[in-house]
């Protein structure tokens, strides 16, 4: 860890200002001199293993008021950006109307850290790649551009099948941005020109030659809230891990259903631990859309949801994997009892 | 009494809660960082990235322009240190890979250099600002590297004497109705005790004292005073307390003598507190083994022919092996064995001992083959193990000196409900999960070493018990505190008990489960010379002495009363006859058969310890089974282990509290060890890649649903006075067999290869 300047934002005029004032035009987001303070639970984290080294740190947890709100509507569900991920996960409407929230959020990192953490660095987290977290590995081109990648043909088991290039296979960690990006959330941006959305599905970046660009936000951008049209209660999130608790997915699956007579009326798809960026699978989606669920589909969905896949020494087992996780939790979702 | 504190059974002590639990819980035990210092200066490490090569040089300029950087420590202006032996060749070093000696780098993460700065901030921020140029050689990272060498361990291995063998077992094989080959692999795995290994060393004159977390104190002192050049009177380890050792703070890391010189030649106190990940290249580990059994028997089940082969990876210039054949050529009656263990070096730090270092790789082949063996045989793997069992072992005929294995067996079953086991594999399930049931055996040897205690009585029942022992964990100060306690008669909270102090008697290395047995049965000697100290003063005539003596004789169960003679002892009117306030005895015990120089080489800090195997007529093991149930979910793979239930029988049970705690955590240890736990190491560059607590999983309490512990009442007159078998790495033994052996059970597929992860199971 270095030294850095902190400062409290009281307001987010102020934070956006505290955060673009220390922008070089040149630099990624990931390596901008003033980085917001949320939960700090991998901020700290990596500025202490040296990773990330800024200059100032701007906490806006005094935002909290204004943007930690956890709004249900009939049209849509809109979530502040500072709201704690174990709120959120607890929340009885959330529960009932996006269990695929509720679970993505329940099933990630451990009860402490979930107190601890929000949406917005929730969705923020950087890769658990170990040799980008370990300064003492020249290579990494996220974390040191054009020097290569050790995990290519390294220890890389937890490493992505889909959305790699062969310049970075780094595994995007988090759960929760699965049941985002499968359910069309927008994400709304703050900065210097006021507020704007985008799907969410947009904010994350495939590594392609710049695996040091992670997400769309320029520096000086923070999330102030996320939004979900619609209500999905037959949804799903199913996640495969080494550990019962306290442990990222070696895969997972966001499922959301629309059954009406038993048809499908409309299916959502995501896939966790097994890609770059929060993975929306769209074509194996369409596979389901006004057909009627058998063992079969699952296959033929599950099978389209990989088709790209490719695997590397040591993380080969997840196309399997995740082909049977997605057949689960689809399985899960058809059956699943819905509260009304 | 609650499922933490057992009623006691025959032959076992009162289940009284923990002498320190307050303290601990409360945080008010002090470990080693956090003794008070007089104006430290603060250490921060930089190791190598390289496995193998040399430094090139330092670019430090960045780094000493860090406000507050007092000085930085290579190998250009290191202080001069002597070499030590290593530990299991006689010597109190974990390995004689001496870093700062040269540029030389010999393992990854090496000790290249140390910050010395104002604050702990300033050293880890010029740490990092420290620019290395290296020359890399390509290291040989493990098994089946280019560069590695093979040797058999006998002859270079000063503790490694004999390869077990007796009968004809080529022959044997060859005729054996049914024969099994089977190979088994364990990885590398490291201790990571809660407790950094943090050391803090300030010098008053020429005298040095550390701070240290050490399963080893006076190991420890001589080490360092050998490595310094200087007296061993000199120095002195502190360590009330220690977070865990597990092996890795039994013998001395080069870190101790580098701190305490740079401290000397700063004239201040030095704290070092490493992180997690260099946690795991400055200290030992336990090395990757690869194993094949081979084992012929009759159709009935009797075992005719059995040959374990085991290689360890070891570092290139030490030959450190944990040769468990001693222990697997003996466990079962069988007349023609044949073992060999072989070491193969590598560019690796050297390992050392870790929780059961020897049972855990190699019980692990033995206990799934036998399981292989009963599938092959059509055969209960219970009933196996009776048909096997023995009272002598096969290698020199000698007898157990107390043997419950199939008590324990049959004991766990009952409990865990084996008989409810449909045994055909993949025929139990529950929903999405795949359930499988399976058992294997556990043992431990049993050993003592020499130990020394002081004792104190003061009229008024308060005593005081002084030894150089170690609190690991275990309840060290507990058992000692109830020892002293049963033995003078007087209540168990007039004691206090003092450990962790090179200043106090010497105790052993608090390794190989010894300490129970070793320290208890000096106390138990000195509170006798005590009783026989008051005895004699108000029973002066001759033949009341030898009265006396009699009833404070060793073989005597403890009693409150002072003696079983006519009338209780009154300690007061002892005093008073006696004339004096306060009684103090010092004593050094040692085990039979412990070797003349043993006292010498006590104070000295070389632990002479005997037992298990090594005795001159016979042979001593604690034993238990183990029976678990594993969850496979049929679509995720993902294995689970709800319940695992151990019976053992271990002699004198000194408090079944904190036994059942040792061995409920040897159980989930076991169960880390099995689905959990391995080292990932980058072929590549010999490096270790999972090196933190996020990415080396061990089990979180999700993972540990049901924890059963029984323990068997067991005596045992031949082993020493306190009548006790050591059991802290006695549970964590069988259960790597257990759960591959349900595994088995569940999913048809034999896994022998550890740790078993979810895509090791095949749809
Ligand atoms: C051991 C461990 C296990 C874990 N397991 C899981 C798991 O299983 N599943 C899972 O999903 N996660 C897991 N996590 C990750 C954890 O959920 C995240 O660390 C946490 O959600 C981050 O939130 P935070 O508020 O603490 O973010 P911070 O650390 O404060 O911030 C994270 C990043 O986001 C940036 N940031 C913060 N707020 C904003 C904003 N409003 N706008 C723009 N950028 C912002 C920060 O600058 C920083 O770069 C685990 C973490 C640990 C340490
Ligand atoms: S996978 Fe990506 S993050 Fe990991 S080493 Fe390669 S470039 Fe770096």
């Amino acid at each position: 860890m270095r030294p850095f300047s902190y400062q409290r934002a009281s307001d987010p005029d102020m934070a956006v200002r505290a955060l673009s004032a220390a922008a070089a035009a040149s630099n990624p987001l990931t390596k901008a001199a003033a980085q917001p303070l949320a939960g700090g639970t991998t901020l700290i984290d990596l500025m202490k293993l040296d990773v990330m080294r800024p200059a100032a740190i701007v906490d806006i947890n005094s935002l909290a008021q204004g943007w930690s709100a956890i709004e249900p509507g009939s049209e849509a569900l809109r979530l502040g950006a500072l709201a704690k991920m174990s709120d959120v996960a607890a929340h009885a409407e959330i529960e009932r109307n996006y269990p695929v929230i509720a679970n993505s959020l329940k099933l990630a990192a451990s009860a402490q850290l979930r107190n601890m953490a929000t949406l917005a660095g929730n969705v923020m987290q950087r890769t658990r790649c170990s040799y980008f977290r370990d300064v003492s590995y020249e290579n990494c081109n996220k974390r040191n551009p054009g020097s290569g990648c050790a995990a290519m043909d390294g220890v890389n088991r937890m490493h992505a099948v889909l959305g790699t290039s062969d310049q970075c296979v780094a595994t995007y960690p988090g759960d929760f941005a699965q049941a985002l990006v499968a359910l069309d959330a927008m994400v709304e941006i703050t900065g210097k020109a006021g507020t704007r959305s985008m799907p969410f599905a947009q904010l994350h970046k495939t590594p392609g030659n710049t695996p040091d660009i992670e997400t769309m936000l320029q520096p000086g951008e923070l999330i102030s809230a996320f939004s979900v049209p619609g209500q999905w209660p037959r949804s799903v999130y199913l996640k495969a891990r080494d550990r019962q608790s306290y442990e990222f997915a070696l895969s997972s699956a966001a499922v959301a259903l629309d059954v009406q007579g038993g048809t499908i009326r409309d299916a959502r798809v995501a896939l966790g631990g097994v890609a770059t960026v929060p993975w929306r699978a769209r074509e194996a989606e369409a596979l389901l859309k006004g057909q009627k669920f058998d063992d079969g589909l699952a296959q033929r969905v599950a099978d389209a949801a990989f088709a790209d896949a490719k695997g590397r020494q040591h993380n080969g087992f997840k196309i399997a994997l995740g082909k049977r996780v997605v057949m689960r939790a689809l399985q899960q979702a058809v059956t699943m009892e819905i509260r009304s | 009494m609650t499922a933490a504190a057992p009623e006691p059974k025959a032959n076992m002590g009162q289940p009284v809660p923990r002498y320190d639990a307050a303290s601990k819980v409360t945080g008010r035990a002090t470990y080693a960082s956090d003794m008070p210092l007089d104006n430290p200066a603060h250490a921060f490490l930089v190791t190598s990235a390289i496995a193998k090569g040399r430094v090139d040089s330092f670019d430090l300029d960045d780094a000493r322009a860090v406000r507050g950087v007092i000085d930085i420590v290579t190998h250009e202006n290191a202080p001069k240190l002597k070499e030590s032996k290593l530990f299991s060749n006689g010597g109190y070093a974990g390995t004689t890979i001496q870093p700062l000696k040269s540029a030389d780098i010999a393992h990854d993460g090496q000790i290249i250099a140390v910050v010395i700065a104002e604050s702990y901030e300033a050293a880890r921020e010029a740490a990092n600002r420290v620019k290395v140029s290296y020359t890399a050689v390509a290291p040989s990272a493990s098994f089946g590297s280019p560069g590695t060498t093979t040797a058999a361990a006998k002859g270079q291995n000063a503790q490694f004497k004999e390869d077990p063998q007796v009968g004809d077992f080529a022959r044997a094989f060859d005729e054996a109705e049914v024969k099994l080959t089977a190979s088994y692999d364990t990885p590398p795995q490291h201790h990571n005790p809660m407790e950094l290994f943090t050391t803090s060393c300030a010098w008053m004159g020429d005298n040095l004292v550390i701070y240290e977390g050490s399963q080893y104190v006076y190991g420890l002192k001589n080490g360092v005073a050998e490595q310094l050049g200087i007296d061993a009177d000199k120095v002195r380890v502190v360590n009330p307390y220690v977070g865990g050792g597990f092996g890795s703070r039994g013998s001395m890391t080069p870190r101790t003598a580098i701190i305490a010189g740079i401290a000397k030649r700063l004239n201040r106190p030095i704290k070092l507190v490493p992180t997690r990940d260099q946690g795991f290249t400055i200290t030992t580990h336990r090395a990757e083994t690869r194993h094949e059994i081979r084992l012929g028997a009759s159709r009935d089940g009797k075992l005719v022919a059995l040959r374990h082969e085991g290689a360890e990876v070891s570092s290139r210039p030490d030959a450190y092996c944990v040769g468990g054949t001693k222990t697997t050529t003996r466990l079962y009656a069988c007349p023609n064995v044949a073992s060999l263990v072989s070491i193969v070096r590598a560019d690796r730090n050297t390992p050392g001992f870790m929780r059961s270092p020897p049972e855990v790789p190699y019980l692990f082949a033995l206990e799934s083959a036998m399981d292989e063996l009963a599938v092959k045989l059509n055969m209960d793997p219970v009933e196996l193990r009776r048909i096997n069992d023995t009272t002598v072992e096969p290698i020199g005929g000698k007898p157990y000196t107390s043997r419950s294995l199939m008590a324990c067996f049959d004991e766990a079953a009952k409990a865990f409900g084996w008989s409810q086991r449909s045994p055909q594999p993949k025929s139990m399930s529950d929903g999405d999960w795949l359930i499988g049931y399976g058992c294997a055996a556990t043992c431990y040897p049993t050993q003592m070493a020499p130990s020394a205690a002081r004792v104190r009585l003061q009229r008024d029942g308060r005593t005081r018990v002084e030894i150089a022992g170690h609190e690991i964990g275990t309840g060290a100060y507990t058992v000692i505190a109830q020892t002293a306690a049963e033995r003078l008669g007087v209540p168990l909270d007039k004691v206090a008990v003092f450990l962790g102090d090179s200043e106090l008697p010497p105790a052993p290395v608090a390794g190989g489960s010894n300490s129970t047995a070793s320290t208890c049965s000096a106390v138990m000697m000195v509170c006798d010379q005590i009783r026989q100290r008051l005895f004699k003063a108000v029973m002066p005539s001759d033949s009341l002495t030898d009265k006396a003596k009699e009833t404070v004789g060793l073989s005597q169960a403890p009693s409150t009363q002072a003696a079983k003679s006519d009338r209780p002892l009154d300690i007061e009117k002892a005093f008073d006859a006696l004339g004096a306030g306060v009684v103090e005895e010092y004593g050094e015990w040692k085990p039979e058969g412990a070797p003349l120089d043993s006292f010498k080489a006590m104070h000295s800090g070389h632990a002479r310890i005997v037992g298990g195997h090594a005795m001159k007529d016979k042979i001593a093991y604690a034993f238990g089974a183990e029976f678990v149930e594993v969850r496979i979910n049929r679509f995720t793979h993902e294995i689970r282990c709800p319940r695992l239930v151990g019976a053992f029988a271990a002699g004198r049970i000194m408090n079944p509290r904190t036994a059942r705690s040792q061995l409920m955590g040897g159980l989930i240890w076991g169960m880390s060890s099995a689905l959990l736990e391995a080292t990932e190491i980058d072929q590549r560059n010999a490096r270790y890649v999972n090196d933190n607590l996020a990415d080396y999983l061990v089990p979180v309490n999700a993972d540990v649903a049901g924890v059963e512990v029984i323990l068997l009442s067991e005596q045992d007159d031949h082993i020493n006075p306190a009548g006790a078998k050591g059991l802290g790495e006695l549970a964590n033994v069988g259960t790597n067999a257990a759960i591959c052996n349900a595994i088995y059970h569940a999913t048809g597929q034999r896994i022998r290869k550890l740790p078993v992860r979810l895509e090791n199971i095949e749809a």
